[in-house]
Parts: structure tokens; C-alpha cells; sequence
């Protein structure tokens, strides 16, 4: 059947005109339109979402991205941005009446500034190339998303990407010193120049983080840190994962601020070192990592009273790495963490919510007894140190109804988090996944602002259209739907 | 000190001005009134809407009202062990968390452990339409909508009235070291910059009256092993130059004449313009008493990247801020009309128009 599926879709006037001025604006092989070339293209990390979009655009210049914004503009065609087509939201999902506007060829590191540790780079740019270039004078780029192989710097900011180390070293809202963006009208402008701050408002903290719905990211300035001369990693094991909640807050409250604490649950544990024989203790119930790092007198110190906290606290075990190859092996069980489990079931499903360190206990308690009552094994990876949860949901997409029930329960997650006083995303974004839990965050009064902030920067509304936040018609639906202790979310929206 | 929840009775006050149509200025410990531009209108203070809210030390972060005074802030957390990392100059001892974070300044500390707007987790304020609304919240990483809180930092009470805050707070260094250099600026700057190749516990880095500073925190021994590599003499009472800096009490700051506030990139070499000088920031804040005309001064500045704020600007206020290109300006503008489309919040404060 793939004659049928390739098949040229029919297309309106308007599309057939803006295709023909998109094949004017760029060189041939940056226009694809042909079924099989978007194919690529129709979802991002989040490969449950899938529409395909009109046409993909791969400008080469950002006079190139101008043109296609303000064409975009005069005809009202939606645009959405995507890097490497990693996020794991659903950000990058086009619209289907719309294009892709792709900045996989903005690839190009255009400074490294080692007096001012700065770089600047295009959007295109993969995280960890930025560490590779400015390793040779000892400096590198912080945040470390685990995808950052291949995802790029400019869909780090738009979504505000995080990693293991922001307890020490922030996000990446904290290390972007500059951004030049085109906005959905087509105009170029320039947000931060890389130094410490800007005049005016705070432009730069208001793109970062805002998945492609406030303008298009073209060129990123980054500070840069020195690297660590030293770093050492404990593990710990505990017989009750409520301990280990117990360890971070004592490991905090005692004065230390380690440059990752991490935590995975039994399930986890096991996953991983079936997977890479990590040298984790299969018995545990939970494990630490804490990593510390600085100069050589400053490791060895604090590994010394980590290890006494970790003691304290109740492990059952605490090994500090022997060497280098150990170090990178007990981290391997942890960033193998979701591969690992997705060996142990057909599917799996991340979610990303927030809380605060000292609800850990009771929300993990109370997401034991949600995956029971749907059915489906959670798994548990843990930004322990900033309270970032990562719950992975085992299921089978190909038994019916079983995605429905994962969505469902995963929702069901987000909403504990909120009430827990945190978020329904640290780090991987709203997107479309989690557009409806929106509604269960923030109020009308929220929503509209923030609809706002997007008439602001793109008074058209082509940016991304539809993503990240959600019209107070959409919650009012979903609100319908799930009325939580009797209380009718948005009260003051007409319902129909 | 007893805690104050105004939130209603601030509410109704903004929607009394907005039915009258009447601009509110904003004010919290009137510690930083001599910063940005006057503004005219009826006075709304937040001084009486104060009290921490939540304090975990174990969370690392502390939510207060706007009127909470930084000096029972710190105190608190002083108590725990913990402080502000980005060391916020008070100016005065009415100084309130709002107002600091609504003025976005940031101590020497800020290179090194960021900035206010990078230790804000979240808050809630009152919009121009008179809504009480809340945005970010008490947990490090939090990225549902977009940052209207960073966006408040800085932002002089043009967008809203913040009404609670949280912000992130640091484990406070068990030791700190301050090493002394004699040197000129051109020397102290390549120091300053070498340092940010290093990995030491550096967090505070400025030249003065040809001397270089800098001062080294954390554990004992992470202290005594940067002093044997940085070398330098130590200075007897480093604690207090540091406050005196951040206090702006130092004797520089003591001139009569203007004085400006220039960000630059800290490698960018002694600008040449004449005047007294002090580097913060390791070289990436400036601050200049001179003579030179400010429109000579800004064209200097802009040349070499950075920006110029006049500080102290008293009654001659066109242009305190550095001016906006023409697209940030229509973007401030509608963002400005998003917020509060009635201009009833300090306007005028940062920018005419706003």
C-alpha cells in the first residue's frame, strides 16, 4: 500500500500558491514537500503524536528565514520551528495546514571567547559540540540534557532544557547570555548582546523556555564554565525509598550543593543493570548517586562528609567510585535509565513532573497506588536534588485501550505534582502532551495572560499555534470532563 | 515581627485607580526611589504586606511577601546556614525583597551564583486588570508557560505588583578569603577574566584605586588550597570591603557628580573615558563617576558592546536607561499594553511609554 499512503495529497489554491513562493524563496532542496521527505517529520521525541505538515523548509541564511516568516505572515500560514526533533512534548508537532521551519542547517559554532567564556552559535548546533569546542581551553557548556548528543542548542532554550547537573549549575535559562530571533512578522532582532544583563525587560528569560511560540530562535550566545578539575560519585543503596527521600534533604540541609543527586527506584535499578551491569545492588529498594566536583581538595572534603550524611541517613551501603572507569560506569546505569526499561516492556511513557523534595515520599506512595489501580508498572528516575520526577509508565500500545489508560494515568501523575505544590513540567515542556494539565496548573486569569504575552510577541498567533497553552475553551472541555473533589475548574467560563 | 496579608485590600486599591483612572506608584521600603525615572501618581505601598511565608531550609527556597525586608530575610536564612546568593544591594534598611527584585540588582556575587531574576522560582502579583495571578512556583525547575515571574525582575513594577515571591536560596560558604593585588585596570581585567578559566571557588572579583580583589569561598581547605594557587596578600577584613562595595558605601561612590552604571563583557579592555572608575563583576560591571557628557559616555559604551544606566539620575531623567532599539521597543510597548493596558503601574519609571 504505499503508493496509497505516499499519495500527493489534494491541496487548496492558497497551499498551492505558498508552495510556490516557498520554491522561490529557497534552493530546491530546501523545500520538501513530497510525502516520503516529511515523513521524517511528522512527529518529534513524542512519536505517539503524528500529523503531517504542508511542506518542511530548511533555510540556509537567516535572510532566508526572514523571507519564509514574512511570507508565512502575509499568507497566515502557521511555522513550526523544530531542531533535532528530540523534545519529548510534542513541541515540534506541525500543524497541518502548515509548514516546518527546520534549523537543521544552522550549524555552525560562530564564536568561542575563552577571556569572556563565551560562545555563540546557531540554533542548529548540538549541545554537546559546544563542550567539544571549547574543551581545548578547559571550558564547556553546562546544562546536559540526556539527549544532548543530538539535540540542539536552539531547542534547548526553546524549551529551557535541564539535565543532572541544575541543582549546581541552573538551566538553561541561566546560561544564555544572548539570542538574536525573527519574529512571526519577519523582523530580526536582537535579545542580549552575551553580557550579564540587558536594558528593558527581561526578553531573554521570556524566550527561553517558550517553545517556538514567541518568535524563532537564530543565533544563541552561551556562557561558558571552567571545567571541573575533579569529580567523585557516591552511591548509595537504601531498604526503603523513603530513607532515601530522607538522605537528599540532609545531604541540602546539611550545606552541600552537589553538582547531581540522582535517584532511581527498585524497578529502575533493576532495568538498568540488567541492561549495563552498573554495579548497582539489585536488592535496593531506591539508589543515590551524588556527584561532587571542583578542585581537587574541594572533592575530596565533600566526598568525605557526603558519605557520612548518606551513612546518617540510613543506607545500606555506601561506595565511593575507585577510579575514572567506575565514575562513568555508575553513571551509565543512570542515563541508560530509559532505554533500560524500554527493554522490559513493549512501550514506555516519560513523564516530567516537579515537586517539592519533601512531598517525595507520599507522592511516590501515592503513584504506587495509581499504577495499581490502572495496571500499568511505573518506574521511578529522579532529579532527586531539584526535585524533578521522572515516572516511567510500562505499557503495550498494541492492546487496545492501553495507551488511553497510560495517557490517563500520566495525567493522573501531573495532577498529584500540582497538588503536591509543584509542576507538571521540569524540563521537557508542555507541547501537546501536556496542554490539558495545563488547565489543572494555572487559572482563566494565568491563561489569559499568558495568551497575552503571545499577542505581544505574535500578534498573527503562526508560531506554533496551538501548543503550550491551551484556550480557555479547550480547558473548559477538558474541565467538564475531570471535575476533581466536586470543585468545577474555571468556574467563571461558560460551558456548553 | 508579625505577618501582614494586605493582598485584598492592595487588589482594591488598583481597582479604585483603574475605575478612576488614577497611576499608582509602586512602593515598597522607598529604599531605590533615586533609581530610573520619576514617576508621577498615587502612592501604593507595599511596606505593610510583609512576612515570610514558607521557609524549608531543606528545599532551598523561601517565599515571602513583597514587603518582607531583606533584613529579616537574610536573617532567617543566616539562621539555617543559607543566604541569597545573588547578594542584593539593599541601599537603606527598609530595602523588601519586592522592590529588589523589581529593581533586578544584583551584588558581587552575581557572576559567580547568577543573578535575581536566576534566583526567582516563582510569584504571585496583580495585573493591570486588577487579577491576582500566580506564575512559576516553589520548585527549581519548573517550565509550564512562559516566565512571567524572570520577566518581573527588572521590570521596575511597570508589568505588575508583586505580592509573594520565591526565590532560591544557597548554602552560605563556611569560610571566604579575600586576596589583594596591587595593579592597574588592564592587569586586574586579565586577572579577573583568567579566573573564569579556573576551576576555583571564586565568587568575587572587582579593581579599586589600583588594586586588584578577590575573594574566595567555601569549605576550609577548598579556601586554603585557591589561596596557595591565586597567591596575593590577604586583606585583614574582607567581609566588610565586600559590603561596603555591594552598600555602595565604599568612598568612591560618595561623589557629588554623575555616576553611571556600565555592563560590558568583562574582557573588553579600560574604556577610554575619563573619570573615576571601580570594576565589579570581574570586570563586566562598571561603575564611573565622570563629567563626560552621557550621550559622549553611551556612544563610547555601545561601541564596545555594553550598556549605560545613569545612576542617581535626580530630576534631569530623559534617557536613564540605555535607549531600546526600535523592535525591542515596540515589543516592550506590547508587552507593557499585555500587562497592564491601562499604563496604570508606574509609568514611566524605566521608559516614556511604558
Amino acid at each position: 500500500m504505499p503508493n496509497a499512503l505516499n499519495a500527493r495529497p489534494k491541496r487548496t489554491p492558497t497551499q498551492r500558491k505558498l508552495l510556490k513562493a516557498l520554491a522561490r524563496l529557497l534552493p530546491p532542496a530546501c523545500v520538501l514537500t513530497d510525502p516520503e521527505d516529511l515523513r521524517p517529520f511528522e512527529c518529534d521525541g513524542l512519536s505517539v503524536y503524528r500529523r503531517m505538515p504542508l511542506a518542511v523548509v530548511l533555510p540556509e541564511t537567516v535572510d532566508q528565514v526572514q523571507a519564509i516568516m514574512r511570507l508565512a505572515h502575509r499568507m497566515g500560514i502557521p511555522v513550526v520551528a523544530r531542531g533535532a526533533g528530540t523534545g519529548l512534548s510534542g513541541g515540534a508537532l506541525p500543524s497541518g495546514d502548515g509548514i516546518v521551519l527546520s534549523l537543521a542547517k544552522f550549524t555552525r559554532i560562530l564564536r568561542i571567547d575563552p577571556p569572556n567564556a563565551l560562545a555563540t552559535v546557531e540554533p542548529g548546533v548540538r549541545n554537546l559540540a559546544i563542550s567539544e569546542a571549547a574543551a581545548s581551553h578547559g571550558l564547556y557548556y553546562a546544562p546536559d540534557p540526556s539527549s544532548q548528543i543530538a539535540c540542539t542548542i536552539g531547542g534547548n532554550v526553546a524549551e529551557n532544557a535541564g539535565g543532572v547537573h541544575c541543582l549546581k549549575y541552573g538551566l538553561t535559562v541561566h546560561n544564555v547570555l544572548g539570542l538574536k530571533v525573527v519574529t512571526g512578522e519577519g523582523e530580526l532582532v536582537s535579545i542580549g548582546t552575551g553580557t550579564l544583563d540587558s536594558p528593558g525587560y527581561d526578553l531573554l528569560a521570556l524566550m527561553t523556555g517558550s517553545e517556538g511560540m514567541l518568535a524563532i530562535i537564530v543565533e544563541v550566545t552561551v556562557r561558558l564554565l571552567p571545567r571541573p578539575e575533579r569529580a567523585q560519585v557516591a552511591l548509595a543503596a537504601f531498604d526503603d525509598i523513603a530513607k532515601a527521600g530522607e538522605a537528599v534533604g540532609a545531604l541540602i540541609a546539611g550545606g552541600m550543593v552537589p553538582a547531581a543527586l540522582e535517584m532511581m527506584d527498585r524497578l529502575a535499578v533493576q532495568a538498568a543493570e540488567d541492561f549495563v551491569r552498573a554495579g548497582y545492588p539489585r536488592d535496593a529498594q531506591a539508589i543515590l548517586l551524588c556527584e561532587v566536583d571542583g578542585s581537587n581538595a574541594e572533592v575530596s572534603q565533600a566526598i568525605m562528609a557526603v558519605r557520612e550524611v548518606l551513612l546518617q541517613s540510613g543506607a545500606s551501603l555506601v561506595r565511593t567510585a575507585v577510579d575514572e572507569a567506575e565514575r562513568q560506569r555508575f553513571w551509565k546505569g543512570r542515563k541508560s535509565a530509559f532505554p533500560a526499561v524500554g527493554r522490559i516492556a513493549p512501550d514506555y511513557y516519560c513523564m516530567d513532573g516537579t515537586i517539592p523534595r519533601r512531598e517525595l515520599p507520599r507522592v511516590l506512595r501515592e503513584i504506587a497506588a495509581l499504577s495499581a489501580h490502572y495496571g500499568l508498572p511505573v518506574a521511578n528516575v529522579f532529579h532527586a536534588g531539584d526535585g524533578n520526577l521522572h515516572p516511567l509508565i510500562l505499557f503495550d500500545a498494541n492492546r487496545p485501550g492501553e495507551l488511553a489508560r497510560c495517557e490517563a494515568l500520566g495525567r493522573d501523575i501531573l495532577a498529584l505534582c500540582v497538588a503536591a505544590g509543584g509542576t507538571i513540567t521540569g524540563e521537557h515542556g508542555v507541547g501537546m502532551e501536556k496542554i490539558d494539565s495545563m488547565c489543572i496548573q494555572f487559572q482563566s486569569g494565568e491563561l489569559r495572560q499568558f495568551h497575552a504575552v503571545k499577542a505581544a510577541l505574535d500578534p498573527a498567533g503562526l508560531l506554533n499555534p496551538g501548543k503550550a497553552v491551551p484556550t480557555l475553551h479547550r480547558c473548559a472541555e477538558f474541565g467538564a470532563m475531570h471535575v476533581h473533589r466536586g470543585e468545577l475548574p474555571h468556574p467563571d467560563l461558560d460551558r456548553f | 515581627m508579625g505577618a501582614t496579608d494586605l493582598s485584598p485590600a492592595l487588589r482594591s486599591q488598583v481597582l479604585a485607580a483603574l475605575e478612576a483612572g488614577t497611576a499608582l506608584k509602586i512602593c515598597g521600603g522607598d529604599s531605590k526611589h533615586f533609581l530610573g525615572r520619576t514617576t508621577a501618581g498615587q502612592v501604593l505601598s507595599l511596606s505593610g504586606h510583609h512576612g515570610i511565608v514558607d521557609y524549608d531550609p531543606r528545599e532551598l527556597v523561601l517565599t515571602a511577601r513583597a514587603g518582607t525586608r531583606l533584613a529579616e530575610i537574610e536573617e532567617t536564612l543566616a539562621q539555617a546556614g543559607q543566604m541569597l546568593a545573588f547578594e542584593p544591594p539593599r541601599f537603606g534598611a527598609r530595602a523588601t525583597l519586592g522592590g529588589t527584585m523589581a529593581c533586578g540588582l544584583s551584588g558581587p556575587r552575581r557572576p559567580y551564583r547568577g543573578a535575581a531574576r536566576d534566583a526567582i522560582l516563582g510569584c504571585r502579583l496583580i495585573n493591570g486588570r486588577g487579577e491576582v495571578l500566580r506564575f512559576g512556583g516553589q520548585v527549581m525547575k519548573n517550565v509550564a508557560g512562559y516566565d512571567v515571574s524572570r520577566l518581573m525582575v527588572g521590570a521596575y513594577g511597570t508589568l505588575g505588583i508583586l505580592l509573594e515571591i520565591s526565590v532560591r536560596v544557597w548554602p552560605r560558604p563556611t569560610h571566604s578569603l579575600t586576596l589583594m593585588y596591587e595593579c592597574g585596570p588592564a592587569e586586574a581585567i586579565e586577572r579577573m577574566c583568567g579566573l573564569s578559566l579556573r576551576p576555583l571557588p571564586v565568587d568575587g572579583a572587582c579593581f579599586h584605586e589600583g588594586h586588584c580583589y578577590i575573594r574566595v569561598s567555601g569549605a576550609q581547605t577548598a579556601v586554603q588550597e585557591a589561596h596557595s594557587r591565586l597567591g596575593g596578600e590577604p586583606l585583614h577584613d574582607g567581609a566588610a570591603f565586600w559590603e561596603a562595595l555591594r552598600e555602595h558605601r565604599l568612598p568612591f561612590f560618595a561623589c557629588a557628580g554623575p555616576l553611571y552604571r556600565i555592563v560590558v563583557k568583562p574582557h573588553t579592555p579600560p574604556l577610554a573615558i575619563a573619570g573615576d572608575w571601580l570594576l565589579d563583576w570581574g570586570g563586566a560591571q562598571r561603575w564611573l563617576a565622570s563629567p563626560v557628557p552621557a550621550s559622549a559616555i553611551r556612544r563610547c559604551v555601545a561601541q564596545a558592546g555594553g550598556h549605560v544606566t545613569r545612576w542617581r539620575a535626580g530630576a534631569d531623567d530623559a534617557d536613564v536607561f540605555e535607549p531600546l532599539t526600535p523592535a525591542l521597543a515596540r515589543i516592550h510597548r506590547r508587552l507593557k499594553d499585555g500587562f497592564d493596558p491601562g499604563h496604570v503601574f508606574n509609568p514611566g519609571r524605566t521608559y516614556p511609554g511604558l
